[in-house]
């Protein structure tokens, strides 16, 4: 048995042994220890060195709460870094290191920090490392971040699986102490679907401390394990509370073995949606500030009884337990029951009936005192007239009161109400269908927080028409009223008095604070860093309120605390993401010719959601060989591409045509069926928003295409205008994007090619923007004569799942022709010589004019877009307009994002360059540019600048197509 | 996270939904001339508490619905259809 292991009780299974290691020395524990209390049983005080000072730091508490005892939790890709002990379940084969020390963890150089205490107060970054600008990359950042921070994140990817689930209930319960299971209970007898969340590994919370209580802890677990609609989630902490009654959190679901089990995951994240919560999150206790206060051997007084009864640790030799209420008597009196010598309990008030019997037990019960140091294995007690006495201890025990855990309650949007009695905020009014029992509302007692918690579930159940019968089942008794807080929040001395350990935020920090002018609570917490550490002040942040209230000369109940803010405690990135990692990131769109691609060798590129070919490389041939060689194919003779993502909306019904009319610049009304035409629509702000083609299949029947990017805005405007604004209008559209695959067949031999395909339709007879319906041995087609790359071409659109079929038939016919399967790339260069449109030129800044289709837009009716875009300055003709470019000198390459100046040097700039290409035709660098006067400029140089790349070339303006501007190849 | 009722679906949460904005302000007739266009898509009171919006249901039955929700609690009190009469704002 270790040192301080005691010989029997609490929840521990000493039958077993686990062996771990915590700084590279090897040590034992027992099933039910957390990292925390096995440390302590094997007499380990010093973990950890602080944030700033790099003090010297033990083991405060003994959950979440904790502020000092940081340690680096497994090794290389699992390594987690500042995980704090207290919440660690200990597993056989634990690595463990401490912090923030260096060289070691005994003799650590920078606790020189400590001495320079009183420059380093707050404000310190700000004020010291301001000037000159240039030392910070150079001097400042290193020297910072060398000495600062804590631990060190893993640079290695994460081994683990994380999942989301997303829960739907009744009644949710946070917290398993007394209230927590009473509510649980009472709500799931009267028939609600109830979830019962505990942070801990164990259920039960306050009643573990308590043997007495033992027996009725079991019989409650063990009732609500035998009710149906009852699921109980221990190792779940839930982190916030959203709005809608959703709270999230997270269930540790293999972090207390050394690595999950296979196919498990190690957390699951969890959504709540719940019809009423009831909050049992219970209570922390808080500090009180004096000299020594953060020194290796002060821990929490409800910690300390917590490692004797539920961990069968004594946590030191001999203690001081010092306090301003009851809750620390029983602290007293279980450290004397587990055999330490002469405990002194220093009481800050003036008397207590609970005295006599700890004086009975051997405690040495003391009034009117208040510890003023806390040195190496010294406690200096203190009268209010001056009186002192120094009393040996390895142990100091504090409280200072308890503050009821708000912070759900907080984040639910209830305002926090002041309670005198316990010097502390409780939840007020909800303002979600919440409510907050037992301590986590100021209940006091077992018996007391076990009635409140059945009154609380019985109140959710009957909010959702639940209830009625008798509900009766055993309770604790109560413990009757306790003598009076009297508060306490600092004990004046000099030296480091600490608010917030974690920080190292000291009384006179939040003092200086107050007198920069940093006196609002939000203001002194930025300004100090007080509060903003992994346990958000649950220890000190109330005491850090009190020193702040007296400053100003207000109260504590006027100062307040600063917002509540998810998350309760820390949360992995990991577990938030869930599932959706890597190639899960998101839902990855293929097009049904997907297959065909990859066999092909196809070089995939991601565009939003979908993957597209870019291009199809022969065996040694680079990107640039085999793109250039399918352009020169489309343009010499035929190719094909998958054009399947464009997005595709079919509209029906009498009013179809008017709805076109209204939603793009030109008209369609006076589109003939089996006719084409290429359209584009405005922003109601007059900007231009995408661009296709729309097709008139049968008087009340269009199909219209859009850009792939903006295939689900396009639909989301059409239904906006449809429904809303012209709802009288007898027209329905619906996205077919997915059930028709669509095949580009361009080139000058496309039509003898597909000609050789398609039945039913003569393609000789079928005119430039033509729409007609054909088929291939019984697979419906649709062909329409439309060309993005300027030759002669056509679109054959096909119901998906056929449409591997129709691809290889037209693959087959082309192939005396040499037809070439061509991507992304190909399109790419082709639309620039041609001078179409995409996505950098659609870019949200240009009108239907700055695109050279101004005169496109009809001049009677109205269309979205039509009034905003005759405002002056979207008329104005100096206007970045579209226009090509290419280098003077051919041998130079252009850059896409490139700046238009007039001469290199020159600070404004004319435009911009938006595509760049090699060209086939032209055998040199092309692009396509916004450029100021536009049109004017045409045949004029401009310089092309990119410094990033340091370059100014002397580029000449021209209209932006490059290649057949008279538009004859797609009419022949 | 919201739960918003869809007249047509039920209760759905807010992550089937795009959000648009004003419900309150409507597209003026074509006549109506520039300024009126331009407070159309421009000019909003930005309120603090009850607030008529559009929501569309784009992951559900893809209607734009008319939600009204407090600024303030994100509370929401009535969902409706396009084509249905508002419902009294009251501050």
């Amino acid at each position: 048995m270790s040192v301080h292991r005691l010989s029997q009780g609490g929840h521990i299974n000493r039958s077993q042994r686990l062996t771990f290691h915590f700084d590279g020395r090897r040590f034992f524990g027992h099933p039910g220890d957390t990292l925390a209390s096995a440390l302590l049983a094997s007499g380990v005080r010093l973990v950890g060195r602080s944030f700033k000072y790099h003090r010297p730091r033990g083991i405060m508490t003994a959950g979440p709460d904790e502020p000092s005892a940081l340690v680096e939790l497994r090794e290389r890709s699992r390594t987690e870094p500042n995980t704090k002990m207290t919440d660690v379940e200990l597993y056989e084969g634990l690595q463990a290191w401490s912090q923030n020390r260096w060289p070691s963890l005994k003799f650590d150089l920078m606790a020189v920090n400590g001495l320079a205490g009183n420059i380093i107060s707050a404000g310190f970054y700000y004020k010291t490392f301001m000037w000159p600008a240039s030392f910070w990359e150079k001097l400042y950042e290193p020297l910072i971040r060398h000495a600062a921070g804590l631990g060190r994140a893993t640079c290695l990817p994460d081994p683990d699986h994380y999942e989301a689930v997303h829960a739907h209930c009744d009644v949710l319960v946070v917290g398993s102490g007394p209230a927590g299971l009473a509510a649980a209970r009472v709500a799931g007898e009267v028939g609600a679907r109830v979830i019962l969340c505990e942070r801990d590994f164990l259920i039960g919370g306050g009643l573990l401390l308590d043997p007495a209580q033992e027996s009725w802890r079991k019989e409650m677990i063990a009732t609500l394990q035998g009710i149906r609609d009852v699921q109980i989630l221990p190792r779940t902490n839930i982190f916030g509370y959203y709005d809608h009654n959703l709270l999230g959190g997270v269930e540790q679901v293999g972090d207390h073995v050394a690595e999950p089990h296979p196919h498990e995951v190690r957390q699951r994240y969890r959504t709540f949606r719940a019809g009423q919560v009831v909050l049992a999150t219970g209570a922390s206790e808080r500090l009180i500030a004096f000299r020594g206060n953060d020194r290796p051997g002060v821990m929490m007084a409800g910690a300390a009884l917590t490692y004797v009864r539920r961990f069968g640790v004594a946590p030191g030799k001999r203690a001081v337990v010092f306090t301003n209420n009851d809750s620390a008597y029983a602290t007293a009196l279980a450290l004397a029951e587990a055999g330490l010598d002469g405990v002194v309990l220093a009481d800050f008030r003036r008397e207590n009936r609970l005295a006599a019997e700890l004086r009975a037990h051997g405690v040495d019960v003391r009034f009117g005192i208040e510890v003023s140091d806390f040195g190496k294995d010294r406690v200096t007690l203190r009268t209010p007239s001056g009186g002192g006495d120094n009393v040996a201890a390895d142990l100091l025990c504090i409280s200072g009161g308890w503050n009821p855990n708000v912070h759900l309650a907080s984040q639910s949007g209830a305002r926090l109400s002041w309670d005198a009695t316990l010097s502390s905020f409780v939840p007020g009014a909800p303002v979600q269908a919440e409510r907050s029992a037992g301590a986590a509302r100021g209940i006091v007692g077992i018996g007391e927080a076990a009635r409140d918690g059945l009154a609380a579930g019985l109140a959710a159940a009957n909010a959702l028409g639940l209830g009625g019968g008798d509900i009766d089942f055993p309770l604790p008794a109560p413990e009757g009223p306790c003598a009076p807080l009297e508060p306490l929040w600092e004990v004046k001395s000099s030296g480091k008095a600490f608010v917030d350990l974690q920080h190292d935020v000291t009384v006179n920090d939040i003092r200086l604070a107050h007198r920069e002018g940093f006196s609002h609570i939000e203001h002194a917490k930025r300004y100090t860093t007080h509060n903003m550490a992994t346990d958000q002040g649950k220890l000190g942040g109330l005491v850090g309120a009190a020193i702040l209230a007296e400053a100003r000369g207000e109260t504590l109940e006027k100062v307040g605390l600063p917002t509540f803010r998810p998350y309760t405690k820390p949360v992995a990135i990991g577990a938030l993401a869930g599932g959706t990692t890597g190639e899960r990131f998101q839902p990855i769109r293929r097009t049904a010719l997907h297959g065909w691609h990859l066999r092909h060798g196809a070089v995939m590129r991601p565009m939003g959601a979908w993957l597209r070919p870019s291009y199809y490389p022969k065996a040694e041939e680079t990107a640039w060989d085999s793109v250039s060689r399918e352009a020169r194919g489309v343009r010499q003779s035929v190719g094909i591409c998958d054009m399947s993502t464009l997005g595709k909306i079919d509209l029906q019904g009498p009013d179809a045509a008017t709805l076109l009319d209204r939603l793009y610049i030109n008209s369609f009304s006076t589109l003939a069926v089996g006719q084409c035409r290429y359209g584009l629509m405005l922003r109601e702000d007059g900007i231009a928003f995408d661009d296709g083609t729309a097709s008139r299949l049968r008087e009340d029947h269009f199909l219209i295409t859009t850009t792939t990017a903006n295939a689900a805005p396009v639909l989301e405007h059409m239904e906006f205008y449809a429904q809303t604004v012209w709802p009288e209008l007898d027209v329905q559209l619906c996205s077919v994007t997915d059930q028709w695959a669509q095949i580009a067949v361009a080139g000058p031999r496309s039509r003898v090619t597909l000609a050789k395909v398609v039945e039913g339709l003569d393609l000789w007879a079928f005119r430039f923007l033509s729409v007609g319906e054909g088929h291939m041995a019984g697979i419906p087609l649709r062909v329409f004569r439309i060309s993005f790359s300027g030759e002669l071409a056509y679109e054959v659109a096909v119901p998906s799942r056929h449409a591997e079929i129709v691809w290889r038939a037209i693959l087959a016919a082309g192939q005396e022709f040499g037809i070439v399967p061509y991507g992304l790339e190909t399109m790419d260069l082709m639309r620039i010589e041609k001078g179409h449109l995409a996505a950098s030129e659609l870019n949200g800044q240009a009108t239907a004019a700055d695109l050279g289709v101004g005169r496109m837009m009809k001049k009677t009716g109205d269309f979205v877009g039509r009034v905003l875009s005759a405002r002056p300055a979207l008329a104005d003709p100096g206007r970045p307009r579209l226009v090509g470019i290419r280098p003077i000198d051919s041998g130079k390459r252009l850059r896409g994002g490139a700046h238009l100046v007039s001469k290199p040097g020159s600070g404004r700039s004319l435009g911009w360059i938006t595509s760049v290409t090699r060209s086939i035709e032209l055998g040199q660098w092309i692009g396509l540019a916004m450029l100021e006067n536009g049109e004017a400029m045409s045949g004029k140089t401009v310089h092309a600048v990119s410094p990033l790349h340091d370059e100014a070339i002397e580029v000449v303006v021209s209209s932006p197509h490059h290649v057949d501007p008279e538009n004859v190849r797609v009419r022949n | 996270m919201l739960l918003i009722p869809c007249p047509y679906c039920g209760a759905r949460p807010q992550d089937e939904f795009h959000y648009r904005g004003d419900a309150t302000v409507k597209r003026p007739a074509p006549d109506a001339g520039l300024q009126a266009l331009y407070d159309f898509v421009y000019t909003r009171t930005n309120p603090r508490g009850w607030h008529l919006e559009w929501w569309h249901h784009y992951a559900g039955c893809r209607q734009w619905v008319k939600v009204e929700r407090n600024t303030l609690t994100h509370e929401i009190r009535t969902a409706v259809g396009p084509a249905e009469d508002t419902p009294q704002l009251s501050a």
